[in-house]
C-alpha cells in the first residue's frame, strides 16, 4: 500500500537530513566507528528512499514546503520520478563504496574520507529534490568543497589536479549564481517552477539560460571543457573516484536537466541551446572515446570514458523537448531514455573504479600493460570490468542497453539521424576501449604471473561486483525504474 | 498450416532458458578442482534441456504453443514461444551442446580456466536458446547480442596473441553487425510497433511496405545485413576463418550451432517469419540474398581449396556450406525453405564431426595441417572413418545427412524457376570434392609419416594400459555425430526426421 502524502512529504527532507547528521556525528567519532555511521546512515536514508519510491510511483510528483514557508520566499522541495531514481542510485552506490572502504582503508587516503564523502552525500541528494534555484547554488558549491577536499586526499600530485578542479567548478557555480540573479531580478522568485511561469522571454532569459548552460557544462566536463576531468578522477583515492564519476556529475547534470525541462519551451532560443549542447556532447563522445583508447592507464582510460559518457547524458536535452515531430512519446522516452542511462552510468562507473582500485592494489600500479592474468588472479574484480564496460557500451543485457534503446527509439521518432548516429558509432567506439582493458588482464593459460602484493580484502572486489551485477539484474528487468521516471516526469515547459 | 493452433501461458520455455543459465552461473562461481560438480551440473542441463525438446516436439506438433513474456518496458515485451521452428533450432542445439560438453569435457582435460571456460559455454547456449525461443525481434536482438559477448571469451580462451587477435576480429565484425541489426530493430519496432513473428510474413510490416516501401526496403537490408555477419555470408564473412584458433569444442559449437548457425536462424526469421517470401521478393532484398548466398557458396569453396591448415580449410567450408542455407531462404518455393531449414541441422551434423575429427588429430598426433594428415587412417581408423562420413556427406554423396539438403534445394531452385541455382549446387559439389576428395584419400591410402615409435606410444593411456585410439570423450562424440550424418540421410521419410519437420514448417510459411 503506498504511503499517504502527508507522510510521504514529511519524509522528504530526511533525505538530505540523515547524511547530514551521520556526517557530522561521523566527525567526532574514532576511526573505527566511522565506516558503520556511515554505512547505517545509508541504509537508513535507502529504506526512506524506498517509501519515496512507492510513493512517487503510486502518486506522482511529491512537493512540499519547508516549516509551512510556501513559495515565493520559502524553501520548497520536490519530488519526481527521476529524483527518486537519482536517490536511489546514490545510496546504492555509497554503500557499495563505503561497504569497499571500510574493509580497505588503502582505497579512502584519509580519515577525514567519511565525513566529507556524507557532506557530499548531503549536497547530491539535496541537489536531486531541491525546488529552489539558490538552495541549489548553495548545495552545489557545498558539494564542490567536499569533491575538491576528495580528491587531495590522493595525496602527492593529487593537489595540482584538486586546486584545477577547484578553480573549474567554482567558475560555474559563479555562472549558475549570475544566472540566479537574473532570473530573480526578472521574476522575483527562486522557485524555479513559479519563475518558469513568470518568466517572459527575451534577451535577460536567454542570457540567464547560456549562463547555466555553460556553468553546468563546466562542472560536468562537457567537451570542450572536460580537460580537468582526467586529472582530477584518476588522482583522487579509489573511493572517491567511483563516486566522483557516478555521483558527483550527476548532481550538476542534474540541474542541467531540471533547467531544461521548466524553461524548455518557454525561451525561444532554449531549443537552439539545447541542440548545441548536445552537439558539444557529441563531440565529446567521439573525443572522449578516442582519448580513452590511447590510454595505457586503467583509471585515465575510465576517466576518459566518463567525458564520452557525459556527451550521452545531454543528448536528452534536445530530445525532450515537446514540440517536433514524434510528439510527446518522444519526449517521455528521451527523458526517460537519458535518466536510465546516467543511472546505469553512474553503477557501472562506481563498478568499474572500485574494481580498478583493488587492481591497483594487487598490481601496485594501473598500467594496462602490467595486469596481465588478472582473469585468472583476480577473477571478481576483472568480471567487474568487464560487465561494467559492456553497460557503459550500452549492450544487453545491462542497464545501459534500456536506456539507449529509448534514446534510439526516441531519436527515430524525432528524425534526428545525427543523434542515431552518435548513439550507435558512441557504442561502438566504447566497446572498442573496454576490450582494450579486457584484453589487458587476459594472459595465455598457465602464464598468469601473481600479483606482485597481497590483494585487498574480497569485499572490495565484491562490492564493485555487486555494483556491475545490479547493473545486470535491472537491466532484465528495467520495467519498474523505466514506470518510475515516466509516470512522475518533471512537469513544466518540456515534456 | 496448422489447423486450429493454439498459444498456451508457460514458463517452459523459460525453463529451457534455464537449464543452460542455472549451471554457467553456478559453474563460474566453482573453483578449478571442483571437476566432479562442474561435469554433473553440464551434463544434467543439457539432458534436462534435451528431454524437454523431446516431449515437447508431439505437443508443439499437435498446434499448441507454449508462450512466456514479461514486460522489459512499458510497451516492449521479452517474449518466448515454442513454435515448430523455434523448438527444432532448440533441438538442434541441446543435442549438439550434450555432444559438445562432453567431447569438451576430455578436451580440457586438466587445463586451466576450466570454470571460465565452461560457464561461458554454457552461456553460449543459453543465448542460442533465447535466439530461437525469441518471439519478436526485439527479444532476437537481445540474445543475438549477448552471444557476441559470451562467445568472446571463448574464442580468446588460450590467451595467446594470435587467439585474442582472432577474437578481436571476431568482436569487431561481430558488433558492427549488432550496431547494424539495433537500427533495424529500433526502426522497424517504431514503425509498426513490438509484433510478433507470423510464419510467412507479419501483416503489419506487409501494411508498412505497401504504406512506404522505400522505409521497408531499408529497413529489411539493415536486419538482413545485421544477421548475415553472424551467418558469414560474402564480405561479411572475414571473421570466420580468423575466429578457429579458438579451442576445437568452440570451434565446433561456433560452426555448428552457435553463431554461425545463430545468423542463419536469424536470416530465415527476417525473411519468413518477419516480411515474408512474397514481400521479400518484392522489395527486391530476396534476389539480393540469393546472389550473395550463391557468391558466398562459390567463394567459400575456393578459398576451401587452397588451406592447408585443416581447421582453417573447416573454417572456409563453413563459409560455403551456411550460405546454403540462405539460399534455400532466398528461393520462392517452399521445397527449398525446407532444405534450408533442413540443411541447418545437416550442416550442424556434418560440420560439428569434421571439428570433433580434427581437435582429435590435433590432440593425439599434434597434427594440424591437411599436408600432414597422410596415413592417419591407419594410426586412427575410428577418427578418420567418422571425417570420411561427415566430409562425404559434406560433398552431398547419398544416404548421407548432405544430399537430403542439396536434393531439396535443387528441387527447389528448379520449383521457384531459378535453374541457375542448380548450377551453382553443381559447381559446388564437385568443388566440396576437390577440397574434401584428396583428405580421404591421404588418410586411407598414403604411407603414415609418423615415426613407427610414435606411432605405438599413444595407443596407451597416461596409465600405462590400452585404450582406443584416443580418449573416449573425445572419440565417442565424433562417433556419435557420425552416425547421425548417416542417419539424418537414411531416415528421412521417418515421420519425427529433422526432414520431416522441415518439410512441416515451411508448409507453415507457405499457405
Amino acid at each position: 500500500m503506498p504511503p499517504a502524502p502527508a507522510a510521504l512529504a514529511a519524509l522528504v527532507p530526511l533525505v538530505v537530513f540523515v547524511p547530514l547528521v551521520a556526517a557530522v556525528v561521523c566527525a567526532m567519532v574514532p576511526v573505527r566507528a566511522r565506516g558503520t555511521v556511515a554505512i547505517a546512515a545509508t541504509l537508513a536514508g535507502g529504506v526512506v528512499v524506498g517509501v519515496l519510491w512507492a510513493g512517487v510511483a503510486a502518486s506522482g510528483i511529491v512537493r512540499v514546503e519547508l516549516a509551512g514557508w510556501a513559495a515565493p520566499l520559502g524553501i520548497a522541495l520536490q519530488v519526481d520520478g527521476a529524483s527518486v531514481a537519482m536517490l536511489a542510485l546514490t545510496h546504492v552506490v555509497l554503500l557499495a563504496v563505503f561497504a569497499a572502504a571500510a574493509a580497505e582503508p588503502r582505497l579512502t587516503g584519509s580519515e577525514a574520507f567519511w565525513p566529507l564523502v556524507l557532506f557530499a552525500a548531503v549536497a547530491i541528494s539535496g541537489v536531486f529534490v531541491a525546488a529552489d534555484m539558490f538552495s541549489v547554488y548553495v548545495l552545489l558549491e557545498l558539494l564542490t568543497l567536499a569533491a575538491v577536499a576528495l580528491v587531495a586526499l590522493g595525496g602527492r600530485g593529487a593537489s595540482a589536479a584538486a586546486l584545477r578542479y577547484l578553480f573549474v567548478a567554482v567558475t560555474g557555480s559563479l555562472f549558475y549564481l549570475l544566472a540566479v540573479a537574473l532570473v530573480y531580478g526578472e521574476t522575483g522568485t527562486l522557485d524555479l517552477t513559479l519563475a518558469a511561469d513568470r518568466l517572459t522571454d527575451g534577451p535577460v532569459a536567454a542570457a540567464a539560460l547560456a549562463l547555466v548552460t555553460v556553468g553546468m557544462a563546466a562542472k560536468i566536463a562537457l567537451f570542450p571543457l572536460h580537460s580537468w576531468l582526467p586529472v582530477a578522477h584518476p588522482a583522487a583515492p579509489a573511493a572517491v573516484s567511483a563516486l566522483l564519476s557516478a555521483l558527483v556529475i550527476k548532481a550538476s547534470l542534474f540541474v542541467l536537466w531540471r533547467v531544461y525541462a521548466a524553461v524548455g519551451t518557454a525561451i525561444d532560443l532554449a531549443p537552439v541551446f539545447a541542440i548545441a549542447t548536445a552537439a558539444a556532447g557529441a563531440a565529446g563522445v567521439l573525443w572522449g572515446g578516442v582519448m580513452a583508447l590511447r590510454r595505457d592507464r586503467l583509471k585515465t582510460v575510465i576517466a576518459y570514458s566518463t567525458v564520452a559518457q557525459v556527451g550521452y547524458l545531454v543528448l536528452i536535452l534536445p530530445l525532450m523537448l515537446a514540440d517536433g515531430p514524434g510528439g510527446e512519446g518522444a519526449a517521455v522516452a528521451g527523458w526517460s531514455g537519458g535518466v536510465v542511462l546516467a543511472i546505469a552510468h553512474g553503477l557501472a562507473k562506481a563498478a568499474m573504479f572500485l574494481a580498478a582500485g583493488a587492481l591497483v592494489v594487487a598490481y601496485g600500479s594501473d598500467k594496462l600493460s602490467g595486469l596481465r592474468g588478472a582473469h585468472a588472479r583476480m577473477p571478481l574484480a576483472a568480471a567487474t570490468i568487464s560487465i561494467a564496460g559492456v553497460s557503459l557500451a550500452g549492450l544487453p543485457p545491462t542497464l545501459a542497453f534500456a536506456g539507449k534503446w529509448q534514446l534510439l527509439e526516441s531519436s527515430l521518432a524525432r528524425g534526428a539521424w545525427w543523434w542515431v548516429a552518435v548513439l550507435l558509432v558512441g557504442g561502438l567506439l566504447t566497446f572498442a576501449y573496454v576490450a582494450t582493458m579486457i584484453r589487458a588482464m587476459f594472459a595465455p593459460p598457465g602464464e598468469d604471473p601473481a600479483p606482485p602484493h597481497a590483494p585487498p580484502r574480497r569485499t572490495v572486489s565484491v562490492a564493485a561486483f555487486s555494483l556491475a551485477a545490479a547493473s545486470v539484474v535491472v537491466g532484465i528487468f528495467p520495467a519498474p525504474l523505466v514506470a518510475l521516471i515516466e509516470a512522475a516526469a518533471p512537469l513544466g515547459g518540456a515534456l | 498450416m496448422i489447423p486450429g493452433s493454439t498459444v498456451v501461458p508457460s514458463v517452459l520455455p523459460l525453463v529451457l532458458l534455464l537449464t543452460s543459465l542455472v549451471p554457467a552461473l553456478v559453474i563460474f562461481g566453482l573453483r578449478e578442482d571442483q571437476r566432479r560438480v562442474r561435469t554433473a551440473l553440464n551434463l544434467s542441463g543439457a539432458f534436462v534441456k534435451a528431454a524437454i525438446v523431446v516431449v515437447l516436439i508431439p505437443v508443439v506438433l499437435s498446434g499448441e504453443k507454449l508462450r512466456w513474456s514479461f514486460a522489459w518496458i512499458p510497451g516492449l515485451e521479452i517474449v518466448f514461444v515454442t513454435d515448430t521452428f523455434s523448438l527444432f533450432f532448440v533441438g538442434l542445439s541441446s543435442a549438439l551442446w550434450l555432444v559438445t560438453t562432453i567431447y569438451a569435457i576430455g578436451y580440457l582435460e586438466g587445463s586451466p580456466n576450466r570454470s571460465r571456460f565452461f560457464g561461458f559455454f554454457s552461456l553460449c547456449v543459453t543465448a542460442t536458446t533465447g535466439i530461437a525461443l525469441a518471439q519478436n525481434l526485439f527479444t532476437f536482438l537481445v540474445f543475438f547480442e549477448l552471444l557476441t559477448l559470451v562467445t568472446y571469451p571463448l574464442v580468446a580462451h588460450r590467451g595467446t596473441p594470435e587467439a585474442m587477435r582472432g577474437a578481436r576480429t571476431y568482436l569487431g565484425y561481430t558488433l558492427a553487425g549488432g550496431v547494424v541489426l539495433l537500427l533495424g530493430v529500433a526502426w522497424l519496432t517504431l514503425e509498426v510497433g513490438p509484433v510478433e513473428f507470423v510464419a510467412g510474413g507479419i501483416p503489419a510490416v506487409a501494411e508498412l511496405a505497401a504504406r512506404d516501401p522505400a522505409t521497408a526496403t531499408v529497413i529489411g537490408a539493415l536486419l538482413l545485413t545485421g544477421v548475415s555477419v553472424k551467418a558469414a555470408l560474402f564480405p561479411l564473412h572475414g571473421w570466420l576463418p580468423i575466429a578457429m584458433v579458438a579451442p576445437a569444442p568452440v570451434s565446433a559449437l561456433l560452426h555448428a550451432v552457435a553463431v554461425v548457425k545463430a545468423g542463419a536462424f536469424g536470416i530465415i526469421r527476417v525473411v519468413e517469419d518477419t516480411f515474408g517470401f512474397a514481400l521479400f521478393a518484392e522489395l527486391g532484398l530476396l534476389q539480393v540474398l540469393a546472389v550473395a548466398a550463391a557468391v558466398t557458396i562459390v567463394y567459400g569453396s575456393l578459398r576451401a581449396l587452397t588451406q592447408d591448415d585443416l581447421k582453417k580449410r573447416l573454417a572456409y567450408s563453413t563459409v560455403s556450406q551456411v550460405a546454403y542455407i540462405a539460399l534455400g531462404a532466398a528461393l520462392l518455393s517452399p521445397v527449398a525453405t525446407a532444405g534450408a531449414i533442413v540443411h541447418m541441422v545437416n550442416q550442424g551434423v556434418m560440420k560439428i564431426t569434421l571439428f570433433f575429427c580434427a581437435g582429435l588429430f590435433a590432440e593425439e598426433l599434434k597434427v594440424h595441417r591437411v599436408s600432414e594428415l597422410a596415413g592417419v587412417g591407419r594410426r586412427m581408423p575410428l577418427t578418420a572413418a567418422a571425417f570420411t562420413v561427415a566430409a562425404l556427406g559434406m560433398i552431398g554423396l547419398p544416404p548421407f545427412a548432405g544430399f537430403i539438403s542439396k536434393w531439396a534445394l535443387g528441387v527447389g531452385a528448379l520449383d521457384a524457376g531459378q535453374p541457375w541455382v542448380v548450377g551453382v549446387l553443381i559447381t559446388s559439389t564437385v568443388l566440396n570434392a576437390g577440397y574434401f576428395l584428396p583428405v580421404i584419400i591421404a588418410m586411407w591410402t598414403r604411407p603414415a609419416a609418423i615415426p613407427a615409435s610414435e606411432e605405438r606410444a599413444p595407443r596407451l593411456s597416461e596409465r600405462g594400459t590400452r585404450r582406443i585410439e584416443a580418449p573416449a570423450a573425445l572419440l565417442v562424440p565424433a562417433l556419435v555425430t557420425a552416425v547421425l550424418v548417416v542417419a539424418l540421410g537414411v531416415g528421412a521419410g521417418w515421420e519425427f526426421s529433422p526432414w520431416s519437420l522441415a518439410q512441416f514448417i515451411a508448409d507453415g510459411a507457405w499457405p
